[in-house]
């Protein structure tokens, strides 16, 4: 089976009745890798929320589809189980819950009832991809992110994508503060994660991650849009040449949200 | 005083009751005693909750129950305390008044190791209960509860355990109610002797979800120099039981007395769990859990107070109300003068899960000397949004989400039971009350 396509179409979102959003369109398809670019402040996080369905974010106007379905009409469980998933900036500590728990929680919600993974089974591939992401195995008894590194929250919320295995994962800043080895780490997970039935949105405004993990395609945010599109190019050209000339280029002064050109 | 507050049983009935257990003198003598007292003294005051009008004294007071040669002819919720792989080598099950079971390993048996019920213990081992009984830890006098429990006493066990035997396998009482309508009046004694340790363990259940009846419960824990006790226990009262239970202990020098309460009763419950560090160098950590729901009201106190250097107090509560279930968590941290060195430290944290449920924290910190260190945190709050929403995107519901933040919550008291079959025994008994 052909991979799953993720579609926005011209999408408006406030918070607290302040458009941060204004018309963003994206394509994202099984086997291709996209990269949101962009400079603090231009609304990347928030299509990343928007997308998994944040309480906080309002949605006025357009629309996201998964495969021809409705995702705005779902609850945010229910867009995980159609398949997308979003690997957090800042994951939330839960204590009393370990990681293991809460995987193995979160693999059975995909199965029917009485069709639970077997516990087995579920620790032998746990391990494998606790090793593969070089992640100490206690993590798996540690409660969920609690008392853990900025490194190790990255690292948890690699191996939740590699043990779910969504069709679609929007990664939001999955880079940030983490140190070059850890970088390298957390890109050999989503590395690995390639393949035509897995399409991945990676937001990010240091091109450094693209060293590790090259997208097909590259695109930057600017005041709440997709301003510019382009192949793997463009993000080495940011890294040469910064946003300037892009701002130049468009007639914008003020990059970030609630500025209009 | 009204007339709703007359005691049902009289000074003949008592010693009618006393004499058909062959009780000594003594403690014929307590009962009466007690009974006069139970007239005229007041219920006690929990801070917050109003008991006044709860039902105290009206009750049956006797039922017994049939004997069982096998645990297998046990219903299965009570095998569900048992491992079925690793059962008991310690057990004693009282079924209404009657001892149903009873069993003590031959090793513990020839250390000097009691473990029976407590009119056994007032036949046989008369000087030893007397010794202890409701003199260093509970007062009769305290109030009417305490009156009304020492006057009409009608079940428990005793523990004793002799200078420098360590016991390692679990001591486990299970207290069954299975008439609907008859009060458990239950007094258990553990007394650990000097260098000497043990583990113990006790559930009380019973079905009545709409007969009503009494639970009045008195336990008195006394750890002597260097002894260790850790007391673990799972309250599961049906709903049409109201409960007074008042769990103490008492620790002289160098003692450990632990406590991991699972409190799970439906119905309305008063419970103080007070530890008195007499001696220096004594630690006490009081851990205990809630689940309330339904109308229930409930009131929790759990107290340390240190007298002796060096001492160490802590005290954990984890309370999850729901529906329209209203509970006080008064934690008490006393340091009295000339306890320099002690510590006291304390947690309450409430959750709730609807808008009609209240909880409530009191912490409370009393300190008479000034080279101590003490703290205290205290929580009311409602489940984590931003939890929720990381659990969902994980495409897990929203009830399955709360269900495990539920159990995360009260699994920092929950781990600390120390009997593996009670500890998840506890968490089948959260799942249910959590559905």
């Amino acid at each position: 089976m052909a991979g799953s396509v993720l579609e926005i179409k011209n999408l408006h979102v406030s918070i607290e009745d302040k458009e941060i959003l204004k018309g963003v369109n994206l394509t994202v398809k099984g086997g291709e890798f996209h990269a949101i670019m962009g400079p603090n402040g231009t609304g990347k996080s928030t299509l990343a929320s928007a997308i998994m369905g944040h309480p906080k974010y309002e949605i006025t106007e357009g629309s996201i589809t998964l495969d021809g379905e409705d995702v705005l009409e779902m609850e945010v469980d229910e867009r995980a189980r159609a398949g997308l998933f979003l690997a957090m900036q800042y994951p939330s500590e839960v204590s009393g819950v370990t990681t293991s728990d809460f995987l193995r929680s979160a693999i059975n919600a995909r199965r029917e009832e009485g069709d639970e993974i077997q516990l087995m089974k579920f620790i032998k591939d746990l391990d494998k991809d606790l090793d593969f992401l070089e992640i100490d195995q206690s993590m798996a008894t540690r409660y969920l992110n609690e008392g853990f590194s900025g490194g190790e929250k990255k690292r948890n919320e690699i191996l939740q994508l590699m043990q779910i295995k969504p069709d679609i994962a929007i990664l939001d800043e999955i880079d940030s503060g983490l140190d070059i080895d850890a970088l390298k780490v957390v890109s050999k997970g989503i590395n690995k994660m390639r393949g035509e039935d897995f399409g991945c949105l990676i937001i990010t405004h240091y091109q450094r991650l693209l060293n590790y993990i090259t997208p097909d395609f590259v695109h930057v945010m600017m005041q709440g849009r997709v301003v510019k599109s382009g192949g793997p190019e463009l993000a080495q050209r940011l890294e040469a040449e910064g946003y300037d000339w892009i701002k130049e280029e468009l007639g914008i002064e003020d990059e970030t949200v609630g500025q209009n050109a | 005083m009204t007339v709703d507050t007359k005691l049902p049983y009289d000074r003949s009935y008592i010693e009618q009751f006393s004499s058909l257990h062959n009780e000594p003198t003594w403690m014929t003598e307590l009962r009466v005693n007690a009974l006069e007292k139970a007239e005229t003294l007041e219920l006690p005051k929990p801070d917050k909750t109003k008991i006044g009008k709860w039902n105290f004294t009206k009750f049956k007071h006797v039922a017994t129950g049939a004997t069982i040669s096998s645990l297998s002819e046990l219903p299965t919720e009570i095998q569900d305390f048992f491992d079925a792989d690793a059962l008991p080598e310690n057990l004693v099950i009282q079924r209404n008044q009657t001892v149903a079971f009873a069993k003590l390993s031959q090793e513990l048996a020839d250390k000097g190791v009691i473990f029976t019920d407590i009119f056994t213990a007032l036949n046989k081992h008369e000087e030893l209960v007397k010794r202890y009984y409701m003199k260093d830890a509970v007062s009769v006098d305290e109030h009417k509860l305490t009156a009304l429990h020492a006057a009409l006493m009608n079940g428990g066990v005793f523990v004793y355990v002799p200078k420098n035997v360590q016991i390692e396998k679990p001591l486990q009482a299970i207290f069954w109610q299975e008439d609907p309508e008859v009060a458990l009046v239950n007094h258990v004694l553990v007394v650990a002797e000097e260098n000497s340790s043990l583990t113990y363990v006790e559930n009380y259940i019973s079905n009545n979800a709409d007969e009503d009846t009494v639970a009045n419960i008195v336990t008195e824990v006394i750890a002597q120099d260097n002894a260790k006790i850790s007391f673990g226990a799972v309250d599961n009262f049906a709903a049409g039981t109201t409960t007074y239970v008042n769990r103490r202990g008492v620790g002289y020098r160098d003692a450990t007395i632990d406590w991991a309460l699972g409190q799970m009763n439906d119905g309305n419950t008063v419970s103080e769990n007070v530890t008195h560090l007499i001696g220096d160098g004594g630690v006490s950590n009081a851990n205990a859990v809630t689940v309330g729901r339904g109308k229930q009201t409930q009131n929790f106190t759990a107290k340390i107070v240190q007298f002796g250097k060096n001492t160490d107090g802590q005290i954990l509560q984890r309370g999850v109300m729901k529906e329209s279930a209203t509970s006080i968590f008064n934690a008490i941290g006393k340091i009295e003068h000339g306890a320099s060195g002690a510590n006291s430290e304390q947690t309450s944290r409430v959750l709730m899960l609807s808008e009609k449920a209240r909880g409530d924290a009191n912490p409370i910190l009393l300190i008479e000397e000034d080279d101590v260190t003490a703290g205290h945190a205290a929580s009311v709050g409602r489940v984590d949004p931003m939890q929720l929403y990381y659990f969902m995107s994980r495409g897990i519901t929203q009830e399955e989400a709360e269900r495990l933040v539920i159990h995360g919550f009260l699994d920092p008291v929950v781990r600390q039971l120390p009997i593996d079959a009670v500890k998840k025994q506890l968490k089948q008994v959260i799942e249910r009350k959590v559905n």
